[in-house]
């Protein structure tokens, strides 16, 4: 069994009276414990695809099955509850809420989930310590660097054992060297915890992260090459 | 799931935020529940006093004056023909069916005089049904009888202003006065009154049988003449009824023919009085309703800081949409920012309206009542305006799509 299996998703944008084709028969299969990376140009439909795989927007036509689960079925509350058990999500501009310390961001997807406090406190500092920021529970996200930041967001996403991380270009805003150690963290999470990794990016040097690239143009699929080393 | 500890930590931070904002929104329904309370406070006190003010002259209260008289095209005013008797007040007694207590009066001004002190004061002859009549209870002692009337006892009743004048500390019950020389024992003192509604002192009085009266005090040149007849009504309903069967039971006996006009009038003053309740009772409604007005201007206030914050804080709600936040989860959100506003409000409007209606009974010298009623309503009517006006802000962020909310900026 897939834990991702898009069939021929097409996603149709209506602008006033243009439609607009953002992905055509996209078909893609992930499997468990993948690390993929998905390149293209701007307009390609790849944010729109990510969108789909993390179940924040609807496919107009085709399927999408998550761990078996039709998610064109679902509806919005359902896809929310889908979202904050199997999807972690880490973006670009970190997406932190601000006034709100490092824990209590950590925390959040529990809060949804409806976990007693106690053990919300418990996993969130299990989770900060597997991105290696143990002691920064209270820091708040201005008194954090890029990197810090984004190792906070990439703890939410762990926190409630979510399979798989989609990464929306998680070091576009991050100097190359801290660039590069989100993304050995995103390696060890990969490798140590069978997590699977979807990200976006225009690097190909991120890129080179990964074991499987897949590339966008004009809503459709153009490449997707598996590669044996990293 | 919704877990309200932590989403009252999460409103609470989010107003702590914008400190003056919160403040200011607040001020609104600050201002609207302490004026609901200040304002029913006057009106509430103002039927208060009214009504104090019936039970002093005495509940179900009729009274019964002589006519006018007409002399040679002179026409002399109310209670110059004495025309009422002891016969009138015992006929009303006996015949009239919706009559409780009849009391006659025979009253003048007269110097009361104790040992070395003296006072002038309003002596009233009457009859026991006199206290009945005024919802008038005995401090101490006891009152005069019936037997007291019919043998013209000197015996007395005190009113307070009284007994403060002649006798300062000293029990007077027991000792004797002399009113226009003529010596009374007293044997009860009446209750405190306070002042009538035209502001004299009810307690400035002396009871003594009204034959005493007649016979020893203010004679006149018709015995059993009386001043005015006091009567109080079984029941509210039936002081209609009561002012007409005396209307023509006293016509009949003075022999007035269907044409000629009454030589005596009837005066139905609780009705009066009532009167003056019910519309005190309409202003302190049209006061209240008024007030709310403005607690409602403060809950629009509410929904358009909320709607400022659900703009401004669309990034935020996109983030917790993506983590998995449900529809509801956004909403209460929303809605237990707005319901803490109001009820913080509220609880501050409470104080500032019961301060204020202090402020108005200290300056305006207005009695003012707090209810707990209208504490309770108006503190319950600023939740209901903080969970309605903070609804609809709240469902518009929940309507909020994940993705474009993410790229707000």
């Amino acid at each position: 069994m897939a834990l991702i299996e898009a069939k021929e998703i097409t996603k149709i944008y209506r602008i006033s009276d243009i439609q607009v084709k953002a992905l055509r028969d996209v078909s893609v299969t992930i499997e468990k414990g993948e690390f993929v990376a998905v390149m293209g140009p701007s307009g390609s439909g790849k944010s729109t695809f990510m969108n789909i795989l993390g179940c924040l927007d609807k496919p107009t036509s085709g399927e999408y099955l998550l761990e078996n689960i039709h998610i064109g079925n679902l509806d919005r509350d359902e896809l929310a509850a889908i979202r904050n058990k199997k999807i972690g999500f880490v973006f670009q501009g970190f997406n932190l809420l601000p006034r709100t310390s490092a824990i209590e961001n950590v925390e959040l997807p529990l809060l949804y989930d409806g976990i007693p406090a106690r053990d919300r406190k418990e996993k969130a500092l299990e989770a900060l310590k597997n991105v290696g920021l143990e002691g920064r529970g209270d820091h708040h996200p201005n008194q954090l660097s890029g990197g810090q930041q984004q190792r906070v967001a990439i703890a939410r996403a762990l926190v409630n054992n979510a399979p798989i991380i989609l990464a929306d270009e998680p070091t576009g805003n991050l100097d190359s060297k801290t660039s590069a150690e989100i993304m050995e963290l995103f390696i060890k999470l990969n490798t140590q915890s069978d997590i699977t990794v979807v990200l976006v990016t225009h690097e190909n040097d991120i890129a080179d992260y990964s074991r499987r690239i897949i590339r966008f143009l004009d809503g459709r699929i153009i490449s997707d090459e598996k590669k044996e080393k990293r | 799931m919704i877990n309200i500890p932590s989403t009252l930590r999460i409103a609470f931070r989010a107003l702590k935020v914008n400190k003056m904002r919160s403040a200011l929104t607040m001020l609104g329904i600050i201002i609207g529940v302490g004026a609901v309370i200040a304002m029913l406070a006057v009106g509430t006190g103002a039927s208060k006093r009214i009504s104090e003010q019936i039970s002093s002259i005495g509940s179900n209260l009729i009274m019964i004056v002589p006519g006018a008289t007409t002399a040679g095209g002179v026409r002399m005013g109310s209670g110059s023909q004495p025309t009422l008797t002891m016969g009138d007040a015992e006929a009303i007694q006996k015949e009239c069916s919706a009559v409780s207590n009849v009391a006659p009066v025979l009253s003048g001004v007269a110097q009361v005089v104790y040992g070395h002190q003296n006072w002038s004061t309003g002596v009233v002859g009457t009859s026991p049904s006199m206290l009945t009549v005024r919802d008038w209870p005995l401090s101490s002692g006891r009152s005069f009888t019936d037997q007291d009337v019919k043998s013209a006892t000197k015996v007395c009743l005190l009113g307070q202003s009284v007994v403060d004048n002649l006798f300062g500390d000293m029990n007077p019950i027991g000792q004797v006065v002399r009113i226009k020389k003529v010596p009374f024992t007293v044997v009860g003192i009446l209750d405190k009154k306070g002042q009538s509604p035209q502001g004299q002192d009810q307690d400035d009085t002396l009871l003594v049988p009204v034959t005493t009266a007649q016979k020893k005090l203010f004679g006149t040149t018709f015995p059993g003449m009386v001043r005015i007849i006091m009567v109080k009504a079984k029941s509210t309903e039936d002081l209609t009824s009561a002012e007409k069967q005396i209307n023509s039971l006293l016509r009949q006996r003075h022999r007035i023919g269907p044409k000629q006009e009454n030589d005596f009038t009837v005066r139905n003053l609780t009705q009066f009085m009532q009167a003056a309740e019910q519309s005190t009772k309409v202003m302190t409604l049209l006061l209240g309703a008024i007030a709310s007005v403005s607690l409602l201007v403060g809950g629009i206030g509410i929904m358009n800081i909320m709607l400022v914050s659900v703009t401004e804080r669309t990034r935020e709600i996109g983030i917790r949409m993506a983590i998995g936040a449900k529809t509801w989860d956004i909403r209460l959100q929303f809605i237990i920012e707005a319901l803490i506003l109001s009820l913080i409000g509220g609880i501050a409007g409470i104080v500032a309206g019961i301060s204020s209606s202090e402020l108005i009974s200290m300056f305006a010298d207005w009695a003012t009542i707090v209810s707990p009623f209208s504490i309770v309503l108006a503190f319950g009517f600023s939740g209901l305006v903080g969970i309605f006006f903070g609804f609809y802000p709240a469902y518009k962020a929940s309507l909020l799509d994940p993705i474009e909310a993410l790229r707000y900026e």
